[in-house]
């Protein structure tokens, strides 16, 4: 029997349904069968708040997509198999040339098939731009504080991205089994075969026996195509659905708290402005991939282990890593008892693996340095948290030394320095330079902090310039509209740690550095403003600027009657009227277009 | 005081023509001074009607530019090496590319303008030769480029691209030695530099790349300089280094100048 | 006002960690969100009308443009094998499918921008933390399905099934092994013993020592003073790379020069390991095994590329600079009774990278 309500929707029949009566019956029959009308409820109109920074995550997440799709049509053409054969294409230096069949056809995508080189460059170029975008995207979290609760666990799965990524853009260059990338296997060859114990049978493993066997480039396709994008899509997706769940954070700003979200919804605008930006990221590496050569792998020539070119060096995400193996003293294995210790390489990758590691728990290390349980979903400005914005400077100074020595040749030909200098210097750079960095970040943030302070209590520089009757000259300070004003204000308030006893009444050792931690932490931080203070000041300043108008008005009204011409205007109007805040689009709330000619005003002392 | 702000009817000066009049200034005095050094550059490669010169001729600017360093007998001072052996061939390399007469001390002695005009050039080389042999200039075939190309990369890059790059873009050496770039470098000039072993360069002698071999190597790099690069621009053939200066400066710039577009409030 | 001090902050209402949280007594309020501004597109009707006509036209360039590219296709062929041809193809499908999607990305972000609503919404969030029913029911699943299967209760059945689980995936991971070679494939005795086959090299007593790649015999006087040979042992030049052609080359490359003898420093147990001023060396970097190729005539240093680690030739290529441990290995040579130069012996020690058990 039937149990649908016919007579009911039988009245309704008269209006048509939304988009038309076939896509109202497409609609239906699916949702008779997936429930899609409760998906698209809960997330048709999702709020999203709205900042450019917010959409660095998307360059990853678009530049995944074109690595994907681009990656997709290479695998038709592409032979992972180290089989020798020769080449017999157009690329006259390799004609003849006995090489392994992976790089046959790779020469062949590139010479011999129609768009292959373009998508062989797209696939490239998105590669370099998808890690990038990952490491802006990560710097942003950072620096906004926006891994703390609840998104220190997608932190943690971003973080494994970015691993997933470093290791799919190294499977990847090393396919074409060049003479480039060959070199670099031949490095991760020998660093493996550093590791104590195990590194020669871990090395074996890999490549199938000795360096470099006929296994590895088909062992890596299998990593590259199969198993990493598999891990790599999974994770996406879950860092996808947390942030869903965890709602995007927002920045501080008038109507906005910890417990709403301000923004657009997911449709249309949303919808429209993300897939717009998969376009614009998608056009934006085509462009690139048809005018800019990347990785022309047919000079380098197939892998063989005696030839080598000057500036070898891997693509620029593994860089860190090249540059630490470079600063890396000499003399620094230990023979001890028949066994060799090869710390010129574990040195490096202890310090790179405690960088990582550190990177990958930081929210955890901040939480526990800051006692801070609270669900935080605003943003915050990084000046805002100085030692926080300090940290990751030097993190990030840290980094960037190392990424530069990546490339100590080079900066020696084309600066014109030796190359033993730059090592040496960047050396002492990568221990003084985060030092530095630290200290002066801290000092700025602080410092941008006051300023702020300043203007939110005082107004801004005007750059006008009025003398008061008594001969001194002041700058007039315009206040900052009540919107803007809650931007500048910082609301978190944080005091450092107290340690309590515990239970025995004793203060255990790790509470004493806790507290210690936390006070340096929080130290030279501004007091919290209260309403009151910042009423006060409003009516200082209002009261002040009154003042000065009316002097001004005065001065003015002075010039006019001696110049003869008591009727002139007291102020210049090319412009409307316009409460003189800073200089930001969203400010200037013009409430009619801008007229030419010039009007008469009233004097305005707001 | 604010109402000055739009007029200019007061006749003052706008800030722009300051700038403006220092701009053109700036601009012919440069012109001046281009039009005048080009004028009074060397003539170049202009071969005059008596264009060949005499060994006596080379031995008269040997001593008045070569002698001091290199002795009046080709001996050597302290100053610079002896050139007995070095043979017509090197001479001609060197003076040619500019790196003589050397301008300083330094790690090594730089490609620049050349000082010579090319017979005057032969006919130090000449003189150089007649002195005390050396390596002569080759045959014709084997500058001729039309060599085995694919054998040449396989040489070169056995022998010669981990100093100058696969690409050859160039590479550094220790102690701020460099080997050059050789997109530019003739084939005589490839060929001198292989036999003569200018500085740190190692001397490849025909015992080590036989004359087949080098002709090889010079069709490959003649290739090289003359194909196109399929891919587009090369920046520089440095590889991922400039690749990701490149990605991050202009590739992550353009992206986020672009969503700072898509978020900002429309006008 | 701006630069107050601790003291005061205390004075004022505070919660005792770990909240962290510090009320503070007047926090300032929030001025709600602001009154929205109307754009031009909303104002004026003509702002409005070309800001649609700027974003279909975009659509239709974009339309263009994927036209163009699939026309590329077929107007740039690449089959003569010129490289300008493949330039072009390159270039010109390339920018084609850039036009198409960047104009279609642009025109959706005017269309988005200019167009549509721009007025802000309001969502309230919830706690992350799930409703305190919504958690005691997920307890109370979780206490009924123990109570139902007597897990928590039946510690043999438990342990027995975790001992079960984890055993299960060892065979998978043993199978894995076999990523590995094992000792006598192909014949070989020591084919998987990864520290035999690093600790041997295809150079021996009277192995000749030939040009890199194309196999040819050197006579010592053919190595010059200031020449830099590149050098494989006469055995592998024969060696296909099925039967291990690179495996053996990656450990056998040999970089040889020649200095004037007296320039040479030499041990006494390395006295006879040169030849009259010609020396070799393993060109597999002792760092992480990169060819150290570079050789600089004048100062006879050879430079690696890779780390820039520097070797000294006239003093058993020991380390002068970079991050290499240990010097270069040395290859004794001498002549044979035709004057070709020869191996004396192989190598005394392993050739490239440090191991674990290296002594």
């Amino acid at each position: 029997m039937s149990t649908s309500t016919l007579s009911k929707e039988d009245n309704k029949d008269t209006k048509a349904p939304l988009g038309g009566r076939f896509v109202g019956g497409a609609s239906n029959y699916i949702d008779e069968r997936t429930s899609l009308s409760g998906f698209v409820k809960e997330l048709g109109r999702k709020i999203f708040p709205d900042h450019w920074s917010f959409m660095l995550g998307e360059i990853a997440l678009w530049s995944f997509v074109v690595v994907f799709i681009s990656g997709s049509f290479l695998t038709f053409f592409f032979q992972p198999t180290m089989v020798e054969t020769h080449y017999t294409g157009a690329y006259a230096p390799m004609r003849g040339l006995e090489m392994s069949a992976a790089f046959e056809s790779a020469l062949r995508i590139s010479f011999d098939v129609r768009g292959g080189l373009l998508v062989r460059q797209i696939h490239h170029w998105a590669a370099l731009v998808f890690i990038a975008g990952i490491g802006i995207h990560m710097l942003r979290v950072f620096f906004t504080g926006a891994f703390r609760k609840p998104r220190e666990l997608n932190w943690v799965i971003g973080f494994v991205l970015f691993i997933l990524a470093l290791a799919e853009g190294f499977t990847g260059y090393s396919l074409p089994d060049d003479l480039l990338s060959g070199n670099g296997l031949r490095i991760i060859d020998g660093m493996i075969k550093g590791i104590p114990l195990i590194g020669t049978w871990t090395s074996f493993l890999i490549f199938g026996g000795e360096f470099p066997g006929t296994d590895i480039v088909g062992r890596l396709y299998s990593l590259h195509i199969l198993l990493l994008p598999l891990l790599l899509i999974a994770l996406l997706v879950l860092h996808l659905m947390l942030m869903i769940i965890n709602k995007h954070t927002q920045f501080a700003g008038p109507g906005r708290t910890n417990d709403n979200v301000v923004g657009y919804p997911m449709m249309p605008i949303y919808m429209t402005k993300m897939g717009g930006y998969l376009f614009l990221v998608f056009g934006t590496i085509v462009l690139i991939a048809s005018f800019f050569q990347i990785l022309p792998f047919w000079e380098y020539g197939p892998y063989d282990p005696s030839p080598i070119s000057a500036g070898t060096q891997p693509d620029w995400y593994i860089g860190f890593a090249d540059g630490a193996l470079r600063l890396a003293p000499p003399h620094l294995d230990i023979v001890f008892l028949d066994r060799t210790l090869s710390l010129g390489i574990l040195i490096p990758v202890a310090v790179l693996g405690l960088f990582i590691v550190v990177v990958a728990i930081y929210p955890f290390l901040e939480a526990w340095i800051t006692g801070d349980k609270r669900e935080h979903h605003l943003a915050q400005r990084p000046r805002n948290a100085a030692t926080r914005t300090a940290i990751g400077v030097a993190g990030v100074i840290f980094y960037a030394v190392l990424w530069a020595a990546a490339s100590s040749d080079l900066i020696a030909t084309h600066f014109m320095l030796t190359m033993e200098g730059v090592i040496h210097s960047l050396q002492a750079l990568l221990f003084l330079g985060p030092i530095i960095g630290y200290f002066v970040t801290k000092r700025i943030c602080i410092a941008l902090q006051r300023k702020d302070r300043e203007i939110v209590l005082h107004g801004y520089e005007s750059g006008r310039i009025v003398r008061l009757p008594g001969g001194e000259f002041i700058e007039v300070h315009q206040p900052v509209d009540q919107y803007d004003r809650w931007k500048l204000i910082d609301i978190d308030t944080y005091e450092p740690l107290v340690v309590r006893p515990n239970d025995k009444g004793r203060i255990p050792w790790t509470e004493n550095v806790r507290s210690s931690l936390s006070r340096w932490f929080f130290e030279d931080r501004l007091a919290p403003l209260t309403q009151a203070e910042v009423e006060a000041a409003d009516a200082h300043q209002h009261h002040v600027t009154a003042h000065t108008d009316e002097i001004e008005a005065e001065e003015i009204q002075g010039a006019h009657e001696r110049a003869g011409a008591a009727d002139a205007p007291l102020h210049p109007d090319a412009e409307t009227h316009v409460d003189e805040t800073p200089n930001t689009p969203s400010s200037v709330i013009a409430t009619d277009p801008v007229k030419k000619p010039r009007k008469k005003k009233s004097d305005d002392s707001e | 005081m604010a109402r000055e702000k739009k007029r200019r009817s007061n006749g003052r000066r706008s800030p722009l023509a300051a700038a403006a009049l220092i701009g053109a200034g700036l601009l012919i005095t440069g012109g001046i001074y281009a039009g005048a050094s080009a004028a009074m550059a060397a003539p170049g490669n202009q071969s005059t009607a008596s264009a060949q010169l005499t060994v006596d001729d080379g031995e008269k600017l040997f001593q008045a530019n070569c002698a001091t360093c290199h002795g009046m007998d080709l001996q050597g001072t302290a100053n610079g090496p002896s050139l007995y052996g070095v043979g017509e061939l090197s001479v001609e390399f060197q003076l040619a590319t500019g790196r003589m007469p050397l301008q300083m001390q330094g790690p090594q002695a730089p490609q620049k303008e050349p000082q010579f005009t090319q017979p005057q050039i032969e006919s130090m080389a000449a003189f150089v030769q007649s002195v005390a042999p050396g390596p002569t200039y080759p045959s014709d075939k084997t500058l001729d480029g039309e060599g085995d190309v694919a054998h040449g990369a396989e040489l070169f890059r056995v022998n010669c691209a981990m100093c100058h790059n696969v690409a050859a873009a160039g590479g550094a050496l220790t102690e701020g030695k460099y080997a050059p770039g050789l997109s530019n470098t003739s084939a005589l000039h490839i060929y001198a530099a292989m036999v003569t072993g200018p500085q740190n360069m190692p001397v490849f002698g025909d015992m080590n790349l036989s004359d087949e071999d080098k002709r090889d190597i010079i069709s490959a790099l003649l290739y090289q300089q003359e194909a196109v690069s399929v891919g587009g621009f090369t920046l520089g053939s440095l590889g991922p280094v400039s690749e990701g200066l490149f990605i991050w400066i202009f590739g992550i710039g353009a992206l986020v100048a672009i969503s700072v577009w898509i978020t900002a409030k429309s006008n | 006002m701006a630069n107050d001090d601790d003291s005061q902050a205390l004075e004022r209402a505070y919660q005792p960690s770990p909240g962290l949280g510090v009320a503070v007594s007047d926090p300032v309020q929030n001025p709600g969100l602001p009154p929205h501004r109307e754009r031009m597109t909303d104002k004026d009707p003509k702002a409005e009308k070309h800001a649609a006509r700027t974003v279909y036209t975009l659509f239709y360039l974009s339309l263009a443009g994927s036209i163009w590219a699939v026309a590329a296709y077929m107007l740039f062929p690449i089959e003569d094998q010129s490289l300008l041809a493949i330039r072009y193809n390159n270039l010109f499908i390339g920018v084609g499918i850039a036009l198409a999607l960047l104009c279609l990305g642009i025109g959706a972000i005017h269309w988005s921008k200019a167009l549509m609503s721009d007025k802000e919404h309001v969502e309230m969030r919830h706690p992350t933390r799930g409703k305190d029913s919504t958690r005691e029911a997920a307890i109370q699943a979780f206490a009924d399905a123990n109570e139902e299967s007597g897990f928590g209760r039946r510690t043999m059945i438990r342990n027995s099934l975790l001992a079960a689980l984890v055993a299960s995936i060892i065979p998978g991971v043993t199978l894995f092994r076999g990523l590995a070679p094992h000792n006598n494939e192909g014949g070989n005795p020591i084919s998987g013993d990864p520290v035999a086959l690093l600790q041997q090299t295809m150079w021996e007593k009277g192995q000749r020592l030939v040009r890199d790649p194309d196999g040819t015999p050197i006579r010592a006087a053919d190595v010059t003073l200031g020449s830099a040979f590149h050098v494989i042992p006469e055995n592998l030049s024969t060696l296909s790379h099925a039967d291990g052609y690179l495996e053996e080359k990656a450990k056998a490359i040999v970089l040889m020069m020649r200095l004037r003898p007296e320039q040479l420093i030499e041990t006494e147990e390395r006295k006879d390991w040169s030849y009259d001023g010609i020396v070799a060396y393993s060109k597999v970097c002792t760092h992480v095994g990169c060819p150290v190729a570079l050789y600089e005539q004048q100062t006879h240093h050879l430079l690696c590329p890779c780390h820039q680690s520097q070797f000294d030739v006239t003093d058993q290529a020991k380390v002068i600079f970079g991050p290499a441990a240990r010097p270069l290995p040395q290859l004794p040579i001498t002549v044979d009774a035709e004057g070709y130069l020869v191996a004396r012996d192989g190598f005394n020690e392993p050739v490239g990278p440090s191991f674990w058990e290296r002594h």
